[in-house]
């Protein structure tokens, strides 16, 4: 075994755990921005907006993600050049670019998954508590924000705590796009080097330490969840 | 702009056919993949339960470090840490070097992984058979093995099919991965159609429902076995 690459490399390796982080932190609030309206409307919404939302959790659930990541990266990555004026327009730096596909990708994912774990949650909030608030005069969109999310986030924040590091476990798809995050890195490590165990290993401890830095602070903030002693 | 159907015939020109043989040993690998981690599950919830300290704690290394590490990162190292043992292994009783079929290195590879994922799902099905079910079936003076056989994993079957129908779907899924070692699957043989043709959209979106269409067909044979095991059981919710 032979380390001394390990300096060589250094920066890079931090440039690219940073890129990791960032598509985790960035996929992770966006996808669950649209995780909460689409658990939503498959409890309470109309019926069309419902099954939207059950489709959409279906297909994203039903397909590999390195599937889905090459349909957006390469595929409507391929109809853009196509819309007349489009390199010519401000939006073009952003859509040469790899990361923004990777992102939208990662986001749809966690949206897909985490829909329909929020999907459970809104149904797990006891109707006693929102029919109090009902009483209590609050408006709709009162209740949601103050009783039914938070209630409904309690409830799933362990699954949701599981499914953020299965997130994490599935950003080095991303290296496959041209985006040169920790394992990307790496990649270019076992080319130039021509070690093939030293960088998997690092790596592998890498994202050890990544998962288990994940663990503490997710039980941390679920310690703080007030718990109704049995 | 048109698309370009004839693309997808069966027959070449056509890249249809090249997409039905890569789903094919892309459910051939699941397949084996989901065996050979059930074999290692069923070992290692065992082993969990009822082994010694040493055999105990090895295996929740094995677990730990598995579920921690990106699937991608343990298919690297397994496939080249695998093909070096194997290699060193017959070179030392001195037979020539082989190259692993990729079939049988996929199997392996994602085997081993799910196998660290089967043992938990099959520990909590394990634990979850009643107690008073196990102590008749010594009461009724049956050797551990055969209270076993005939009582715990029959009755422990239909609490472990849910997980277990999670994992097949993880396990297909998982399959897609080997296309970035090289192996030639339904994921790959997509990414040479598409990059052959250009048609990138139209292949990956006939991939993308090749794996929809392999869900939702196994989520309904998972859905009817899941009902044959619990039948005599009172229903729930």
């Amino acid at each position: 075994m032979q380390w001394d690459w390990l300096i060589e490399y250094a920066p890079k390796l931090v440039e690219g755990l940073w890129l990791t982080l960032q598509l985790l932190v960035l996929s992770i609030i966006f996808g669950m921005a649209l995780a909460i309206p689409i658990g939503l409307v498959q409890v309470t919404g109309p019926r069309p907006l419902a099954w939207a939302a059950k489709a959409f959790c279906t297909t994203i659930r039903g397909t590999p993600l390195l599937i889905q990541l090459w349909l957006i990266y390469y595929g409507v990555g391929s109809l853009f050049p196509f819309i007349p004026g489009i390199r010519e327009s401000f939006l073009w730096p952003v859509l040469r670019d790899a990361f923004p596909y990777a992102l939208f990708a990662f986001s749809l994912s966690v949206a897909g998954y985490e829909g329909e774990v929020m999907r459970g949650a809104f149904r797990g909030v006891p109707k006693g508590e929102l029919e109090a608030a009902r009483a209590m005069g609050m408006r709709p969109f009162t209740i949601l924000w103050r009783i039914w999310l938070p209630r409904a986030l309690q409830n799933v924040f362990p699954t949701l705590a599981g499914e953020f590091i299965l997130t994490l476990k599935a950003t080095p798809l991303a290296a496959t796009i041209t985006i040169f995050e920790v394992y990307g890195v790496t990649t270019i490590v076992r080319q130039e080097t021509y070690r093939i165990y030293e960088p998997l290993l690092f790596l592998a401890f890498i994202y050890l330490c990544l998962t288990g830095v994940l663990v503490v602070t997710f039980r941390y903030f679920e310690n703080r969840i007030p718990k109704r002693r049995v | 702009m048109e698309i370009p159907w004839d693309l997808l015939a069966l027959s070449p020109p056509g890249w249809g056919g090249n997409l039905l043989r890569g789903l094919a040993s892309t459910v051939q690998i699941a397949l084996g993949a989901y065996l050979l981690g059930l074999a290692i599950g069923l070992g290692g919830a065992l082993g969990k339960l009822y082994g010694g300290p040493v055999l105990r704690v090895s295996l929740e290394v094995y677990t730990t470090l598995i579920r921690a590490v990106p699937e991608l990162v343990l298919i690297l190292l397994l496939y080249y840490a695998g093909t070096d043992l194997l290699n060193t292994a017959l070179e030392s009783f001195g037979y020539e070097r082989v190259d692993i079929d990729g079939l049988w290195a996929g199997i392996y590879v994602i085997g081993f992984v799910q196998g660290a994922y089967s043992t938990e799902v099959l520990r909590g099905a394990f634990l979850a058979v009643p107690e008073g079910q196990i102590e008749a079936a010594r009461a009724y003076g049956m050797s551990w093995f055969k209270s076993h056989v005939r009582i715990v994993i029959p009755a422990m079957i239909p609490f472990a099919i849910p997980g277990l129908a999670n994992l097949w779907l993880i396990t297909t899924k998982d399959t897609a991965l080997l296309a970035v070692v090289g192996f030639s699957e339904l994921a790959l043989e997509t990414k040479q159609a598409a990059g052959a043709t250009k048609a990138y959209f139209m292949m990956y979106v006939a991939a993308a429902l090749l794996y929809l269409a392999l869900t939702l067909v196994s989520t309904a044979v998972f859905s009817w076995v899941e009902k044959y095991y619990r039948r005599g059981q009172p229903d729930q919710g």
